[in-house]
């Protein structure tokens, strides 16, 4: 399939692969030196964890999982809410497909649905749109979850009802904003990292620029990367590269879809209908000022949280949770203490092991195997009779 | 690998052969999924109910002996949406899917029951037309529809036309079809391009504004299964028909009732461009997506060659394929290598991507 499969070719992630194990023989320092760069995005954790892609990495490299994923960071209170939301009467709420297993304290979207609640999965808050339109009699509500990647088709999406004056449209909002989070991550002091995997889809929308400040203050390295596990492969091996030739700065391996400037357009409409609010409580990190959006006084009349009564409740994420250590980097998922046994994709206690991107989960469900025992069990080969 | 991080794989391996608990207070969608929900479901709640040993077998069909023969029998209820969809439609699967549940047995299907729940205001003309695919459907796989039932529910009760149907065959073939009969060395075969049906039914929805060419595979296999059977009477362990959850949770469930471990080769599973794409773009893996006409086949690694053959000399196994090889360790588990030369699990499905898809 065009587009898709020459960035997965097996061979040239192989001939890859060697350069990036020269590569860090050839690094000037002590040999047999281990290298961590944190992928930031959890679109990048999963796309490592589904085509197998440490199987390509020497044992000297290893990703850290970041705290990328828009599900992992909503804490549970903001799910309370909006739960809340969706038991008042005549409302549909509507998010997209990875909240509705996201546990609050009182339950997920999916068991609000079998207590009498209608949450709908939707595809783009355009969707939630059109509910509205066609529920003239109801209150449509889009829950906004996501960072910069997702917040232009939401903002996009008020400038359209406010165009057309759809008034039983709503947004409950809780986007958030990307650098405050790598911020936290640079200021954690149990943190070891050797530079960054930069996420691809926000940059799309924010640009190179905003990370300078990363190798500028910091002295980390930053490679926007795409999503393909080539992308990855290659930023991988770009980020050695700065390392071996004594370089620091940010550099863009997904050019075809990142502009070093970003989307002026997309900037313009979030800034158009939201802004910055003075903190915003995040899962596993707790509160981080000016990390999050909220609708402009200009859109109250489509802000849920004014509309709706919020009980805005903080709750607690649960005592034997670890995410935020995960979250960060500084435990691996099956370092946790719950992992695998009482936290797990069925029943999950943190978000991380909820979404398709939360590293716990990928983890879970694509990596949690003994890479010795399975090599053995697929050095058989496959008859070679009947491939496509 | 740590002896840490193995310590804790172990302790994972442990919790998940531990006896399955229904937790939630209420049934949601993912129950009905055919994932990990409706698996603890049926045997926390079920089967701890109706213990017995043909049900433990947890096949699509009971087996039993009965006047000096051995008969199957089976039954499975219908709640697609759209009722009509491209390929097919909910009459067409009823009797399809329940002669396939026989026919993966290596039963030749006889009879069907046909249970009709109708919504109040449903149009006669459309449910002429479900019975009239459903009477040529039963013509096509040799089956009578000989007993039946109707009800009606209020407006908002149902949504259109629920279909359930029941069968009965007769094992001629002194066969032992099942899934805890896999041994490593064994290869794993499909019987053609996978997730037609589920994506078609995605997309008939509307929902998406995809459009694509694709329609339902629905088809009844039992003709297919004769052709294998003939081509290689014994040396085939297992058929099943891959319906909800897909071709995934079929290699699972034979994984987890063998005890061995599945090692499947992506680049050798057959699928059209248009499902790799829509699952491209909606970001589900195709391997979790319904089939209406494809089955699994686990057969010995040495019969291999001869049941392919027998596959492919069918019209419906045209497109069939190896698609891996069992293996003994991990056990319970089944093993993707990856196109990109990587390997990953494939777990059993959890939530609930695509409701209502049979």
């Amino acid at each position: 399939m065009r587009f898709v499969d020459e960035f997965r070719d097996a061979g040239t992630a192989r001939a890859l692969a060697s350069r990036i194990a020269e590569l860090c023989r050839s690094i000037p320092g002590e040999p047999g030196r281990e290298y961590k760069f944190m992928e930031v995005c959890g679109g990048h954790t999963h796309t490592i964890y589904k085509h197998g892609l440490e199987d390509h990495l020497p044992d000297t490299v290893t990703l850290v999982h970041g705290p990328g994923c828009p599900v992992c960071v909503i804490p549970m209170g903001r799910v309370d809410d909006a739960i809340a939301i969706a038991e008042q009467p005549d409302v549909i709420m509507t998010t997209f497909g990875d909240m509705m297993r996201v546990p609050g304290s009182r339950g997920t979207f999916l068991e609000s649905n079998a207590a009498g609640a209608d949450i709908r999965m939707v595809y783009s808050p355009l969707d939630s749109l059109k509910i509205a339109r066609q529920n003239p009699d109801k209150r449509v509500v889009f829950m906004g979850i996501g960072f910069e990647t997702t917040a232009p088709s939401t903002a996009m999406t008020l400038l359209r009802a406010a165009r057309e004056g759809i008034d039983n449209f709503a947004v409950f909002c809780n986007h958030v904003t990307i650098i405050p989070a790598i911020k936290a991550i640079l200021d954690s002091p149990d943190l070891r990292l050797d530079g960054f995997v930069g996420p691809g889809h926000v940059s799309t929308v924010i640009g190179c620029r905003p990370y300078e400040f990363i190798p500028r203050d910091h002295g980390k390295p930053l490679v926007c990367s795409g999503f393909e596990p080539l992308d990855i492969l290659q930023s991988v091996h770009m980020l050695l590269r700065q390392l071996a030739e004594g370089r620091c700065e940010v550099e863009n391996q997904y050019s075809r879809v990142v502009p070093w400037d970003g989307n002026p357009r997309a900037l313009r409409a979030i800034a158009e209908t939201m802004q910055l609010r003075p903190y915003f409580e995040w899962r596993g990190l707790g509160f981080i000022s000016h990390s999050a959006l909220q609708l402009r006084d200009a859109y109250r009349a489509f802000d849920a949280e004014l509309i709706f009564d919020v009980p805005g409740v903080r709750v607690a994420d649960p005592k034997a949770c670890q995410c935020g250590e995960v979250l960060k980097g500084v435990l691996k998922p099956w370092e946790c203490k719950v992992f695998g046994t009482a936290c797990t994709p069925e029943t999950p206690i943190g978000t991380c092991m909820v979404s398709s991107e939360g590293a716990c989960a990928a983890y879970y469900n694509f990596g949690r195997f003994s890479r010795e025992r399975v090599r053995h069990a697929t050095a058989l080969p496959t008859p070679s009779i009947g491939r496509r | 690998m740590t002896t840490d991080e193995q310590q804790v794989l172990d302790r994972i391996d442990r919790a998940r052969r531990r006896r399955p608990r229904v937790r939630e207070e209420r049934i949601t969608m993912a129950h009905g999924a055919g994932g990990k929900a409706t698996h603890t479901l049926v045997e926390a709640l079920f089967l701890d109910a109706f213990r017995n040993p043909q049900l433990e077998r947890l096949e699509d069909q009971a087996v039993f002996p009965a006047a000096g023969g051995r008969f199957a029998f089976t039954t499975d209820s219908y709640v697609v949406s759209p009722l009509f969809f491209p390929g097919g439609d909910i009459g067409e699967l009823a009797v399809n899917g329940t002669v396939n549940d026989l026919a993966v047995s290596g039963a030749s299907p006889l009879h069907l029951s046909a249970g009709f729940i109708l919504e109040e205001g449903f149009p006669v003309a459309d449910l002429q037309r479900i019975v009239a695919s459903m009477a040529a459907a039963a013509a096509a796989a040799n089956v009578t529809v000989v007993t039946g039932d109707t009800k009606v529910v209020q407006r908002g009760k149902a949504d259109g036309c629920y279909i359930t149907t029941a069968g009965v065959g007769v094992l001629e073939r002194d066969v032992e079809l099942g899934a805890d009969r896999a041994r490593p060395g064994d290869a794993v075969l499909v019987s053609g391009p996978i997730g037609d049906h589920g994506v078609t039914i995605m997309l008939a929805r509307g929902e998406l504004e995809i459009s694509s060419d694709i329609a339902s595979d629905t088809a009844p296999l039992a003709g297919l299964v004769d052709a294998l059977l003939d081509a290689v009477p014994r040396g085939v362990r297992c058929l099943r028909d891959a319906t909800r959850g897909g071709v995934a949770t079929i290699l699972n469930e034979v994984a987890a009732a063998s005890d061995v471990a599945v090692v499947v080769d992506e680049a050798a599973v057959p699928m059209r461009a248009e499902v790799r794409g829509a699952s491209e773009i909606l970001g589900i893996d195709p391997l979790y997506v319904a089939c209406e006409g494809r089955m699994v086949v686990v057969v010995d690694g040495a019969q291999a060659p001869a049941a392919l053959d027998a596959l492919r000399s069918h019209p419906l196994g045209a497109g069939a394929a190896v698609v891996g090889t069992v293996a003994a360790d991990p056990p319970a588990l089944v093993l993707l290598r990856t196109e990109f030369g990587g390997t990953r699990i494939v777990d059993m499905l959890i939530g609930d991507p695509l409701p209502r898809i049979c």
